[in-house]
């Protein structure tokens, strides 16, 4: 059997007083597209930004394909990172913001090839080819010199979600990513991730879209006040919710 | 259908009363009777007035250049997790900006009085590897550059800590998550980004730091100024070389500008859908009011 590749174990973080993830329990298999939903607040964005070592637990454990994160274990003994090692791990984790967060003084092209040339130690051709690729993937190939602030927003976030993939990533994060977009640019990020999944990506999806969560999720976790409160397949979940604060939730926003 | 655009005859009535009055400074100015202007043509391009603009120029470039490659530093360090790093860049800021330039390079002048010798070995008494006489490193040239330009540090630190705390902290985090190092986070996303606010400031203490070198003089370094007080010492055309400063003054701070214009322009570059309009189109825009015609799309 096969390390999951995540695996949260009562997972605890604060921010001075304030407790945002009080013992957070979460299993998502190689392969498995994971949809987080919940009011805001509920402390989903901060799971993912943990998963991705921007955020540091205080306790319990959190482990990405069988290794923790921030910790290395030697014996009974946990050593934390060194800032390499973390930029080494953030480095084989995808994540796409919200805000899409693109390299506003580089081109969409500029914006896949950083990190694959400074990080990976990639030559200009090879990382070029493959952000090429990827642009012709998300349906941007005309688009290689254009600026972010010259794309539409569902393109930016096209051209992020392409920057992530370009590092070759073994799972993907997603913050919200349509919650800053127009309605009728909704659909053409969607259908970017819907061929992700198809193509076996491991994603961790944090979401509003029901519609997507029921389509391409394996599972759907309903997070409130910093715990999962109950999770299960996405139809199991949205038609019979067994929890009072599940169903007050979908209530509002099926 | 034609729209007609608001007049404005006030500003028609402003523009002539000032037009007036600077035509009659101008005009006071050519034709006073004190003022030669024929030695002003004289001097304008003698050999130690050319001689002072090239030491001027000289100075401003290297105080700019140790003032920004500095600056940068302090910044970065006032911005660090290490109380030790912020402190001490807080400390060098309140110091250097808290006593007069003037002072600064009068001390850098006379540090023999304080160490006479410049020394490289082991700290507080060890042994000494490298001394020499400091009055053959700091020559007075050195002396004046480290006066402006460790001044100038202190200014730019603050510059460029404003510029880099106008940058997005999601551009931080994107480069974070894709395992960029806290250094390529500075130089290949901050840094380029903290351009656009930093450039205009620096372009204004670049001027700044033209006219800041005439201070120089006060420690015998024959600068622009320098070299013009040294002509009217002797032949008491006092009015008249300072003009010729002057003049030269305001050709080098006029090609600055020019220069900071279009670096500013570069840095630009993505940051809005269009390239700020130049001061051709500007002027062009204020004179010729366009004329729109309804149904046309306004631009």
């Amino acid at each position: 059997m096969t390390a999951p590749m995540v695996l949260a174990d009562q997972v605890h973080k604060r921010y001075g007083r304030l407790e945002v993830l009080r013992g957070i329990d979460l299993r998502v298999e190689a392969g498995e597209v994971m949809c987080l939903i919940g009011p805001s607040g509920s402390g989903k964005s901060t799971l993912l930004r943990c998963i991705n070592h921007l955020e540091k637990i205080d306790s319990g454990r959190l482990s990405v394909d069988g290794e923790l994160v921030g910790y290395r274990q030697r014996g009974d003994r946990l050593h934390e990172l060194r800032d390499r090692e973390v930029c080494a791990k953030r480095a084989e984790i995808g994540m796409v913001f919200q805000r899409f967060n693109l390299f506003p003084h580089m081109t969409a092209l500029g914006n896949l090839i950083e990190a694959p040339m400074r990080v990976r130690r990639e030559g200009r051709s090879v990382a070029e080819e493959r952000g090429r690729r990827l642009l012709e993937r998300v349906g941007l190939a005309d688009r290689a010199g254009s600026f972010p602030n010259q794309l539409s927003g569902g393109q930016q976030q096209r051209v992020a979600i392409a920057r992530a993939l370009a590092m070759q990533p073994k799972l993907m994060l997603f913050d919200e990513p349509t919650s800053a977009l127009d309605p009728e640019l909704v659909g053409d990020v969607l259908d970017v991730m819907r061929g992700l999944a198809a193509d076996g990506m491991t994603m961790v999806v944090v979401t509003h879209e029901m519609a997507f969560a029921r389509e391409v999720g394996d599972s759907l976790v309903f997070m409130d006040d910093g715990v999962v409160v109950e999770s299960g397949t996405p139809r199991e979940v949205l038609a019979r919710p067994r929890h009072e604060r599940t169903r007050e939730f979908l209530a509002k926003v099926l | 259908m034609r729209a007609v655009p608001v007049r404005h005859p006030g500003r028609w009535l402003a523009a002539a009363a000032v037009i007036v009055l600077v035509a009659d400074v101008v005009y006071s100015l050519a034709t006073a009777r004190t003022l030669h202007w024929d030695v002003v043509r004289y001097w304008v391009f003698d050999g130690r007035i050319l001689n002072g603009i090239v030491v001027t120029l000289k100075l401003t470039i290297l105080a700019m250049l140790l003032g920004v490659v500095l600056g940068v530093a302090l910044a970065v360090m006032r911005l660090s997790a290490n109380p030790v790093m912020s402190t001490v860049s807080r400390l060098y800021i309140w110091f250097f900006r808290g006593t007069p330039v003037y002072v600064q390079i009068l001390f850098w002048g006379n540090v023999s009085l304080l160490f006479p010798r410049l020394s490289i070995g082991i700290p507080f008494g060890g042994p000494t590897w490298l001394s020499a006489d400091i009055n053959q490193v700091v020559t007075l040239f050195v002396a004046a550059v480290l006066g402006l330009g460790l001044n100038e540090a202190a200014y730019m630190a603050e510059i460029v800590r404003a510029g880099i705390m106008s940058v997005d902290p999601g551009q931080t985090e994107a480069a974070q998550a894709l395992g960029m190092s806290r250094g390529q986070i500075l130089r290949r996303v901050v840094l380029p980004q903290a351009m656009r606010v930093i450039v205009p400031p620096t372009g204004n203490e670049a001027i700044s730091m033209l006219k800041t070198t005439s201070l120089v003089s006060v420690i015998g370094v024959s600068e622009l100024l320098d070299s013009a007080i040294q002509i009217y010492a002797v032949n008491y055309r006092t009015l008249e070389l300072l003009i010729v400063a002057s003049i030269w003054y305001l050709v080098v701070t006029s090609i600055l500008s020019v220069g900071q214009y279009f670096v500013e322009r570069r840095f630009a570059r993505g940051s809005s859908r269009g390239l700020p309009p130049t001061p051709l189109h500007r002027l062009r825009r204020m004179l010729i009011p366009r004329h729109t015609t309804v149904g046309e799309r306004p631009r």
